[in-house]
């Protein structure tokens, strides 16, 4: 009996044990990427035009807000983020528009932030002259310089541009196209729908976001928040790459991220080395970065170099979006004809060719040039063969059905044996 | 004897209150205890804002962002993600709010259940978001949209609106639950790396990748041994429980012994 009873305990504690162990959860990815030796890089760009001395904020100027506001990010400013501030029609009082729309200086350079200085700079701003929004992004772009991570503008404004050409949204898309990774923030201060449609089209350009302000703590909050966000986010920067219109003379690309422009119904090429055993995954992602119709669709496929599909990744949608994506993986099949193995034991790489194409349809007057923004993310990792799983369960039903069927064995067993014993007794 | 069936009986017990256990499914997650509250979102698959099941998201932003978050999730998985936006101003119009989920490779995951695309008219004052998303799956075809093991985005944006309400303040709240300890699924199979994107900057190749020497793959003993959870674990202590039952069985079918 006592035996029995372990034998029990010893079953009962296998059953536990093997349904709390699991298999071995997937490794985490956890390898840390080298800190860049560049800093965080951002600038904010200020409106002292004349309309700024308007009372219309809380019963405040609107300069005296952004004024305090300005503070409040200077003295929040994370130490190692680099702050540059520029200001735009500041000094010239006259009516020469031409001279006027010149008008734009930085009174604080990109560098580690001198607190007392930036703060002095700031307080002597009074609301003069016009506002050449365009040619102040312009400027601000070189002052930020060009570099291998992103750099982030916050344009605060309260009027639409009165110095257009260069009007703003074009100096946006221009800046966009250079490659350099730059996002305009903007921030609209009491804004009006010319102002609102203004910043909206800066902001979508660059893949940067609008706010309208309408106090002093949403717009130090805002500021706070876009100046945190350059911190957590300025390493994340694609290389620049230029797909081809066919697959043979496409660009050959190692895993990583890479950014490119398409145009409308235009199709890029790329080819990926995919070695034997392995599997290629990829994702693309086009930015609606200017108006297009509500719906659209992106398509990525994967193909031997002689044109034959091997896999498709689609989506489509509808209505107000940033991005649209699309992704897919793929792997030699394993009993497909393989080559023989070459002499010395070497397995030979394979092209494959990613081609991207969109189906965005452009509406009155939207600008075909320069293409829409894509991102492409190409990986290639061992492959994960099919399971050949052997014909055995698995599960709390199966060794219940097998202890039932075990019992109903030995009882059977049991009353043959006695029904046996019992009649081989009576002969 | 008595013994023998008692213990025969609870084990037929345990397991019977242990399947329905494992199966039910809570509907709204809870934020896990001691978590720290992310108060950050990103606005891209490249910068959003990594959190984890059970961590609650609280951030203020304006209407109009499109606000990325990224979750690690492990087969057998279910998860639950909840969404609340605030509005703490007045606003024109009917608003169309919208999340969606992307695996690693940021294709679009299904919702099973929950109010994805709600529409809130101009009184009211906040809308709630849900969506939960299919089992995860252990192994699946390339050519399959199975849900995989990896990184999965969630992004929280609103579709449709009168432009004027463009870049008012919000509040959101954001909760992912997790349910399933992951593990024991009824598939076999396993991804060889999880759909973790590689975010790192590429570099473009410039010459033809020439064949490379075929790797000696290591043998060791623990390559032949069963995975714990495996069938043939299961079967083997099934057979195992079938023979001590048939044995049992058959002790039943004698005489009691008389003392």
């Amino acid at each position: 009996m006592i035996n029995k009873r372990r034998s029990t305990a010893v079953l009962l504690g296998l059953l536990a044990a093997t349904a709390l162990i699991g298999p071995p959860p997937a490794a985490a990815d956890d390898e840390t990427t080298e800190p860049p030796a560049e800093p965080p890089k951002v600038e904010l760009v200020l409106d002292v035009s004349g309309s700024m001395r308007a009372r219309d904020i809380d019963g405040r100027s609107r300069i005296s807000v952004a004024q305090q506001a300005f503070n409040e990010v200077v003295d929040a400013l994370p130490d190692e983020t680099q702050l540059g501030i520029r200001v735009l029609g500041a000094t010239y009082r006259g009516k020469d528009k031409k001279k006027g729309c010149q008008d734009t200086q930085q009174i604080v350079p990109v560098g580690p932030v001198d607190r007392a200085g930036a703060k002095a700079a700031v307080a002597t701003l009074r609301p003069t002259g016009f506002t050449p929004v365009g040619l102040a992004l312009r400027s601000a772009a070189q002052d930020l310089g060009t570099g291998a991570t992103a750099r982030r503008i916050v344009l605060i404004t309260d009027g639409e541009d009165t110095c257009a050409p260069p009007d703003p949204c074009e100096v946006a898309r221009e800046l966009a196209a250079q490659g350099t990774r730059l996002v305009v923030d903007t921030l609209g201060l009491a804004p009006d729908e010319k102002v609102r449609r203004q910043l909206l089209c800066i902001a979508g350009a660059t893949g940067g976001t609008y706010t309208a302000a309408q106090s002093v703590d949403e717009l130090s909050g805002r500021i706070k928040q876009l100046v945190d966000r350059a911190r957590d986010t300025y390493t994340a920067t694609p290389t620049v790459v230029g797909g081809a219109a066919e697959c043979p003379n496409a660009p050959l690309l190692a895993p990583g991220v890479y950014t490119d422009r398409e145009a409308f119904s235009e199709h890029r090429w790329y080819r990926v080395p995919v070695r034997e055993g392995q599997e290629l995954r990829a994702s693309v992602s086009v930015g609606l970065d200017r108006p297009v119709n509500p719906d659209y669709g992106v398509l990525l496929r994967a193909t031997d170099p002689d044109g034959r599909e091997l896999v498709r990744g689609v989506d489509a949608g509808s209505g107000r979006t940033d991005v649209i994506s699309a992704g897919l993986r793929w792997s030699a099949a394993e009993d497909a004809a393989t080559p023989t193995p070459e002499p010395g034991g070497t397995r030979p790489a394979r092209t494959v060719c990613l081609v991207v194409s969109n189906a965005f349809a452009p509406r009155p007057g939207t600008e075909a040039t320069p293409g829409m923004p894509v991102e492409l993310t190409v990986d290639v990792v061992a492959a994960s063969p099919a399971p050949d799983g052997p014909d055995l369960g698995r599960g709390w039903t199966l060794l219940l059905l097998l202890t039932l069927a075990g019992l109903l064995t030995g009882l059977v067993a049991g009353l043959l044996t006695r029904w046996w014993v019992a009649t081989w007794r009576e002969n | 004897m008595r013994t023998l069936l008692r213990s025969a009986a609870a084990l037929v017990a345990a397991g019977l209150t242990l399947a329905p256990a494992a199966a039910s499914a809570d509907p709204t997650p809870t934020p896990s205890p001691g978590a720290a509250t992310v108060t950050k979102a990103g606005t891209s698959f490249l910068t959003a804002t990594a959190i984890t099941a059970g961590q609650p998201v609280r951030v203020g932003a304006s209407t109009g962002d499109h606000l990325y978050w990224a979750f690690p999730a492990e087969a057998g998985q279910i998860h639950q993600l909840t969404a609340t936006v605030t509005f703490p101003k007045g606003r024109s119009g009917a608003s169309t709010w919208t999340v969606d989920v992307f695996d690693g490779l940021r294709r679009r995951q299904a919702c099973t259940a929950g109010a994805q695309t709600p529409t809130v008219d101009a009184a009211a004052t906040s809308v709630t978001l849900g969506c939960t998303l299919r089992r995860v799956r252990p192994w699946a075809e390339p050519w399959s949209a199975d849900p995989l093991p990896g990184t999965y985005y969630v992004r929280l944006s609103v579709v449709d609106l009168p432009e004027p309400d463009l870049g008012l303040p919000i509040d959101v709240d954001l909760l992912v639950g997790a349910d399933g300890e992951g593990g024991a699924s009824g598939d076999d199979g396993e991804l060889a790396a999880p759909l973790v994107p590689n975010s790192r900057a590429g570099t473009v190749l410039t010459t033809e990748p020439t064949a490379e020497p075929v790797a000696e793959e290591e043998t060791s003993l623990t390559v032949w041994l069963p995975e714990p959870g495996s069938r043939w674990v299961w079967t083997t202590v099934g057979g195992v429980l079938a023979a001590v039952a048939g044995v049992v069985g058959f002790a039943l079918t004698r005489r009691p012994r008389r003392p």
